[in-house]
């Protein structure tokens, strides 16, 4: 006899696994071609977030506009993220980017929280809840995925057939003969820095369907992305997506089987046993 | 086609070459041979802007190279195919090649050039879904060749080619450049392998400790008494 919450559970686990995928991606994809870690990046998701909050609420204007909007929005901050705080330090020793994209994620929650005040806000959509195949799922988990599954999908058609998307998947191999290709590099960082952004963005627009925001919101999914592209191996993207999913498997199941709470436990648990066996990540090849 | 007067070059404070003259006119093929640490990488990665000159002038076709940003040369017309092939190894054959073909020129031209580097190449068009680093190493060897080609360019330069390759294999790469060479390819080859890059080329350029030791069209460098007794063992 089928255990129909256990399945529920694991359907939301896949669906809450494609936000995750979604949020790795753009973590790893800067990492593996500019090799900076943008510790602020689940900061960029709030700006999206509050984007989103300000032109639907606060403007009154639909979402189908304020979406749009915030992965623009989100993708010009990236750009300015490099351009500003990376940039000038690229080639100096890595503790200066983690002091640097650190020091702009606590800029950004103090700025949110100048402008918007510390509250929890909501841009008030209520979704139904749909029946499939005797399963409950929550309409806004499913179009999150699917939001979320386009992005992907998305991300890796540009990867994989463009020109620039293979240049950018060859700085991560070989970055040193980019020049004999005649690749600006600097370009190539700045267009990942923007393509970062906008995944931020888009995974904003996923978020948002489903929480409120609030200015330390990135606190809630930050250390659970950095943890899944870790495992995975950083900026392996493939590596994240995967990670990502048997994370999600894992909260879900376990807040189903225990509590929510120590569902992460476990998770983060099983996190640091994989690094005692694997401290490259699962799917890294170097090290 | 190429000139370098006076030029001058190295790295952080050590100097690795000194007051190099060397021509190249359209159509021909120039090997530099001399021994390990001479200086011929190093001459190559000048010609290609990878390193910037101390001093002296790099002119191709007139055009002042100096002028350019590195990333710029491959558009004006130079190819660099370096030491140890460093293709992109966790991407296909055909993206490696897709990789040459990167700029705007080469790109209008994607389609009819990749048809012809397989016809150079059959082998690799056999594997061109293959990643490049799982090749054996003269597939990858080929598959270097044949990124450098896709700019079309106008001096290609190539940096030990025989490197680590066995000698079968080593006989097949000297036909191809000499294949590409009938193309109409002007090509600058720099060798470890001196007998075969005597066989290929017109005039050489014999490198030591940075600075040019002997030069001259190959059949008189083949007479040249030092030469055969240094580096030819006879």
């Amino acid at each position: 006899m089928f255990d129909f919450f256990l399945l529920e559970a694991i359907l939301n686990g896949l669906l809450f696994g494609g936000v995750l995928a979604l949020l790795s991606l753009g973590l790893n994809l800067v990492f593996g071609v500019v090799d900076v870690v943008w510790i602020a990046y689940a900061e960029l998701v709030m700006v999206g977030m509050y984007i989103i909050y300000t032109v639907n609420i606060l403007l009154g204007w639909p979402l189908y506009v304020a979406a749009p909007l915030s992965i623009v929005g989100v993708s010009i901050v990236g750009l300015l993220v490099h351009r500003l705080v990376i940039e000038p330090i690229l080639n100096t020793p890595p503790i200066n980017q983690l002091l640097a994209t650190g020091g702009l994620l606590f800029f950004l929650q103090s700025f949110a929280t100048l402008i918007f005040g510390s509250q929890f806000r909501n841009i008030g959509l209520s979704l139904p809840v749909v029946e499939f195949f005797e399963l409950y799922v929550s309409f806004a988990r499913l179009l999150a995925f699917g939001v979320a599954l386009v992005g992907i999908v998305g991300l890796y058609l540009f990867l994989r057939r463009t020109y620039i998307g293979t240049a950018i998947r060859a700085v991560a191999q070989d970055r040193e003969m980019m020049g004999l290709m005649g690749v600006d590099t600097r370009k190539v960082y700045l267009i990942t820095s923007a393509v970062g952004g906008a995944l931020a963005g888009l995974a904003s627009i996923l978020l948002v369907l489903q929480q409120d925001v609030h200015p330390f919101i990135g606190l809630t999914f930050g250390p659970i992305t950095f943890m899944i592209c870790v495992l995975g191996g950083l900026g392996n993207l493939f590596g994240g997506f995967i990670a990502a999913f048997v994370i999600s498997q894992v909260i879900s199941i376990g807040s189903f089987y225990v509590s929510t709470e120590l569902s992460y436990v476990i998770a983060f648990v099983l996190f640091i046993v994989a690094m005692f066996f694997r401290p490259e990540g699962l799917f890294q090849r170097r090290s | 086609m190429l000139k370098l007067q006076g030029l001058s070059a190295g790295y952080g404070s050590f100097q690795a070459l000194w007051d190099i003259d060397l021509e190249i006119d359209a159509g021909e093929a120039v090997a530099v041979i001399g021994p390990n640490g001479a200086g011929k990488t190093t001459l190559l990665r000048a010609i290609s802007g990878q390193i910037a000159p101390w001093s002296g002038s790099i002119e191709l076709e007139g055009q002042d190279l100096r002028t350019l940003a590195p990333h710029r040369y491959v558009q004006a017309g130079i190819a660099h195919c370096p030491e140890n092939r460093r293709l992109f190894p966790r991407m296909s054959v055909e993206d490696n090649l897709r990789m040459g073909g990167f700029i705007p020129d080469a790109r209008k031209a994607y389609g009819e050039r990749l048809e012809w580097v397989y016809g150079l190449f059959p082998r690799l068009r056999e594997r061109r879904h293959q990643l490049a680093g799982t090749l054996s190493g003269g597939e990858q060897q080929m598959c270097a060749i044949g990124r450098a080609l896709m700019s079309h360019p106008k001096l290609l330069l190539l940096d030990e080619p025989s490197a680590g390759l066995a000698p079968v294999i080593v006989m097949q790469v000297f036909d191809l450049v000499r294949r590409i060479r009938s193309e109409g390819f002007t090509v600058l080859i720099v060798e470890q392998n001196i007998r075969q890059a005597l066989e290929l080329a017109d005039r050489a350029y014999l490198l030591e400790v940075g600075r040019v030791r002997l030069s001259g069209p190959v059949a008189e460098l083949k007479g040249n008494e030092f030469l055969r007794q240094a580096y030819l063992g006879l």
